[in-house]
């Protein structure tokens, strides 16, 4: 119900509606939420839109330009507030991510490109099913804490891919090796084409082709997904802000409460082991496929 | 970060390179001057009940949300300059604007200084990588593309 209003009401058109609450309770069920959400974000490598744009458009009856603003913000606060924690503790693998954002990058300018020609809707729920296939394969390795006899593909050596890093949880140092290096590519190559078109789902498809295709450890693929994020988000931020979609009242709360939750966020990656975070990404995964698959079928997409 | 985990860290891994403290210093600055920004702008924002360009009375949340306005409790300002006038001028609005200004900056920051980290390393292969990752962003940033 709520959601076909969009489709209508368009940019300019009349969109607030049902908005009767008091600026402060608005602004504080925004920053807890937006807390949960930034903690999530920084332990998953999502970027919270996952949660803030449903809290958003359902609570507060909001104008989709202003939620997508909203969510553009949050990514780039959970990405950066994440990543001073995530260098130092070299979690992060810098080559692996700048490797793959090429591919991201330049998927999301051919994605703009062609936004108004692929048909939005059929696509998300495409993806949507790809993440359910996703969510099975995962959950038959649900119990790893690495990946166990990877062994890296000679190209991810020549490119220097395989990394290390100490892991708290386990208390060693943990040696990966990365393989799969074509379909990674190609996969976040999609994942930056859809990001542009389906605006949620980005980080979700950029954890799954580090962890199931390159063959990393869950902690490796969810803070360098964290990394790319911000990077991705970024770019297209000007644009936003120059647009007038990124309302100071919504931002603010948004932006604080992200940078807010990402101190626990980071503080539970180094703690967790890995198979309990893959345990929980698992279920954000699946809360994800049926979103794309129920946007694609009510028809929210573009 | 314990001092038991830090001992653990130095026995296993290769310390941190001058060019990674410098990455993640700036990144911890560019986070935290954002915030405080942000947080000045919407305290500042409570006290006066005004956006410093429109008064907004208690219980009018509609007003405040509605759609891409041109004046009244429901505008803010969206360009640059604009940002950057409203925010010496102390507009609560504006200097919001200009926190999101600089956490949007950030992650583009720390691309710019991954080149020199790589440059640092004689990584040619990889100074090439971020250079191109860097003329996509910027080139999206500018072009109103992606």
């Amino acid at each position: 119900m709520i959601v076909c209003r969009y489709r209508q009401g368009g940019r300019g058109g009349p969109s607030v509606r049902r908005v009767n609450m008091e600026p402060l309770t608005f602004f504080v069920i925004l920053f807890g939420s937006s807390v949960v959400a930034g903690a999530l974000g920084a332990l998953l490598g999502l970027g919270g839109g996952v949660i803030i744009v449903p809290i958003l458009t359902l609570m507060a009856g909001l104008n989709i330009h202003y939620a997508i603003g909203a969510s553009i913000v949050s990514v780039i606060a959970t990405s950066s507030g994440a990543a001073a924690t995530y260098v130092k503790d070299k979690i992060t693998n810098l080559r692996l991510g700048m490797f793959l954002e090429m591919a991201t990058t330049t998927g999301a300018v051919v994605g703009a490109w062609v936004a108004g020609l692929l048909p939005g809707r059929a696509l998300s729920v495409v993806f949507g099913l790809v993440l359910t296939h996703a969510a099975w394969t995962m959950y038959g390795s649900r119990e790893e804490d690495v990946p166990a006899g990877a062994r890296g593909s000679a190209l991810a050596t020549r490119l220097r891919l395989h990394g290390a890093y100490f892991d708290p949880a386990l208390n060693r140092r943990v040696d990966y090796q990365i393989t799969g290096v074509p379909q990674g590519f190609g996969m976040m190559w999609l994942a930056g084409l859809i990001s542009g078109l389906l605006g949620i789902g980005s980080g979700v498809f950029k954890v799954i082709a580090m962890d199931s295709m390159m063959r990393a450890p869950i902690k490796v693929s969810t803070t360098t997904s964290n990394f790319m994020i911000g990077v991705t988000a970024a770019a297209s931020a000007g644009i936003y802000f120059l647009r007038g979609d990124i309302h100071p009242f919504i931002a603010a709360p948004v932006a604080l409460g992200i940078l807010t939750g990402t101190v626990a966020g980071t503080r539970l990656l180094l703690r967790l082991r890995g198979a309990a975070i893959r345990r929980v990404f698992l279920v954000v995964l699946l809360v994800v496929a049926l979103q794309m698959i129920w946007r694609g079928v009510v028809g929210t997409v573009r | 970060m314990s001092t038991e985990k830090a001992d653990n860290m130095a026995q296993h891994m290769e310390p941190l390179t001058r060019m990674e403290l410098v990455i993640s210093y700036a990144l911890r600055l560019g986070v935290l001057l954002s915030a405080a920004v942000i947080l000045v702008g919407i305290l500042s924002f409570a006290f006066k009940q005004d956006t410093g360009y429109a008064r907004v009375l208690p219980h009018h949340l509609r007003d405040i949300l509605i759609f891409h306005q041109v004046s009244g409790p429901g505008f803010f300002p969206t360009s640059l300059p604009a940002v950057l006038q409203g925010a010496m001028a102390g507009k609560p609005y504006a200097i919001i604007g200009l926190g999101m200004v600089l956490l949007i900056l950030t992650p583009i920051l720390r691309v710019a200084l991954s080149v020199f980290f790589f440059l640092f390393q004689r990584d040619w292969l990889y100074v090439g990588i971020t250079l191109f990752v860097l003329t996509v962003l910027i080139f999206s940033l500018f072009s109103g593309v992606g």
